[in-house]
């Protein structure tokens, strides 16, 4: 069986990556326009400023859209069906991400549930994938 | 057309002699017939040829000779080449680039063209996604995202959940589609379906049943563009380019503005439409790249056709099927038709026929066509607004 893939890091995106091995979720804000983006590069896209930061995001999102797969990529065979999700990160960036702790059904995956960054060890990466929040017992 | 210019019309279309599954073709193969038919539909000769446009390469396709290989196959020298390889909606950027070529004197003649074993992998180089270090390879592939069917998609449960379009008003895309296809003796798929037929088939990607989904074929097309100051010079009426127009938006699906609308079909119909001076009104026959069953949702909300969140509807109630006020799709489309998997091409084709008048499934006298053709996971688009007369 195939192995799932690994994300191979680029300088632009190293920053990330070592934010995921250290369980942070880190990401980029513009210092001109003050806007946060994502994937990582080196210019901001709302304004074109390269005066840009990484800063520590929350790790709150909620689920933006979905498909649930029912034939696996190469090395997700055992995973199947399984959801690949888009989340909205709270500062408001978008990213691709796995939702964990919850079965890949329409029924637990409603759309705009809360979830938290967690992180999965893949060889010698961190993956950031999202489970959803649980609610607290008064 | 603006600036005084006579424009531009296609002067020769064809397709290869059969589409579908072809094993004793070649994807080069397939590039030299359909350019031989078109020169011939032109009434040409290939020495007359000296402007070529062909996708070089995209990341979203299998094997791609690209515009010099295929100069060299057919044994023609350009002196205008264009290899913009955007994904299925190439062909409609080729159009523009060469109208534009023409209005510069950069060429007389160019010829335009496609070809894919998309199904049978005939030399073509297997499916690859993004590399690792692509923003696809780091932020989406290590999710479990494997083609179009995995990325394509994702967007279609925001748009029912912001919008309430029903798991059947999509199925029905397919259905209105397949009605077409019907009438299509080169349709791949020709029975007629259901929305129950639709909602029982497989399914692929949750919400995505397998007739919700493209073909997978193999097959080609080619077009002639040539200055419209010579409409009177070919066997065939012409069709008039009467506006051109091309965006983009997101390499990658997850970084797409609003899953609710495409950016790219927008800004590509607006520049095309604004081109040609008229307005959706007056559009009576309409092809959009349908890929998926809530493409054409996308397209006719991007070009101005019904107003946002109405689209599902719209189809639901038989407005785009034959006898329809609209007719879209009218070949069958890549979900009944063919699709070799940049499509763009086959769209394009469709639209000169029934502005000629000589589709299987003619849709009476269309004075105005428009086609919108789709790159990538909603990444690129190009819309052509054709007619039969100019303007």
């Amino acid at each position: 069986m195939a192995s799932k893939p690994l994300p191979e890091p680029t300088p632009e995106t190293q920053p990330f990556w070592d934010g995921c091995a250290a369980g942070e979720l880190r990401i980029q804000r513009c210092l001109e326009c003050q806007r946060p983006y994502f994937y990582p590069r080196p210019v901001c896209p709302s304004c074109g400023s390269t005066n840009v930061e990484w800063f520590t995001a929350s790790g709150n999102a909620t689920l933006y859209s979905y498909v649930i797969k029912h034939r696996p990529a190469p090395g997700f065979e055992d995973d199947e069906p399984y959801a690949i999700a888009v989340v909205t990160l709270e500062e408001g960036p978008r990213m691709m991400t796995s939702i964990t702790g919850v079965p890949a059904t329409p029924e637990a995956l409603v759309l705009d549930i809360p979830l938290h960054v967690t992180f999965e060890q893949r060889g010698h990466i961190h993956l950031p994938v999202f489970q959803p929040v649980r609610e607290e017992l008064p | 057309m603006t600036n005084g210019s006579p424009g531009a019309i296609i002067a020769g279309a064809a397709e290869t002699d059969r589409i579908g599954k072809l094993p004793g073709h070649t994807t080069l193969q397939l590039h030299v017939e359909c350019a031989l038919r078109a020169v011939a539909d032109a009434g040409l000769n290939l020495r007359e040829i000296d402007g070529i446009a062909t996708v070089a390469a995209s990341p979203a396709t299998t094997s791609v000779p690209g515009p010099v290989q295929v100069a060299h196959a057919l044994g023609i020298t350009p002196g205008w080449i264009d290899g913009t390889g955007v994904g299925g909606s190439s062909f409609l950027l080729h159009v523009r680039h060469a109208v534009a070529a023409i209005r510069a004197g950069y060429a007389n003649t160019v010829l335009i063209t496609h070809g894919e074993s998309g199904r049978s992998q005939v030399g073509a180089t297997p499916f690859a996604q993004g590399g690792p270090s692509s923003p696809s390879g780091q932020f989406e592939v290590p999710y479990g995202i494997f083609g179009p069917t995995t990325t394509f998609t994702i967007p279609a449960l925001r748009y029912m959940k912001e919008y309430g379009l029903t798991h059947e008003q999509l199925a029905y895309v397919a259905v209105a589609q397949r009605r077409w296809a019907a009438k299509n003796s080169r349709a791949a798929f020709r029975d007629p379906i259901t929305v129950e037929d639709v909602l029982a088939s497989r399914m692929v990607a949750y919400p995505f049943h397998l007739l919700e989904c493209c073909l997978v074929t193999d097959g080609g097309g080619a077009l002639v563009v040539a200055g419209a100051e010579r409409a009177a010079d070919f066997p065939k009426p012409p069709v008039y380019i009467l506006g051109t127009g091309e965006s983009l938006e997101s390499p990658i699906i997850s970084q797409m503005a609003d899953f609710t609308e495409s950016q790219a079909f927008r800004l590509a119909g607006k520049a095309a439409f604004s081109e040609a001076g008229i307005g959706v009104a007056e559009v009576n026959h309409l092809m959009i790249y349908d890929a998926f069953a809530h493409v054409p949702l996308y397209g006719l909300e991007a070009l101005g056709f019904v107003a946002k969140g109405d689209a599902g509807a719209f189809i639901a109630e038989g407005n785009t099927e034959p006898g329809g006020s609209l007719p879209l799709n009218t070949n069958g489309g890549g979900l009944s038709y063919t699709h070799t998997g940049m499509y763009g091409m086959f769209a394009v084709q469709e639209s000169v026929r029934q502005l000629r008048g000589e589709a299987e499934a003619q849709a009476g006298q269309p004075e105005v066509s428009a086609v919108l053709g789709n790159g990538g996971v909603f990444s690129s688009a190009g819309v052509l607004v054709l007619g039969r007369h100019p303007r």
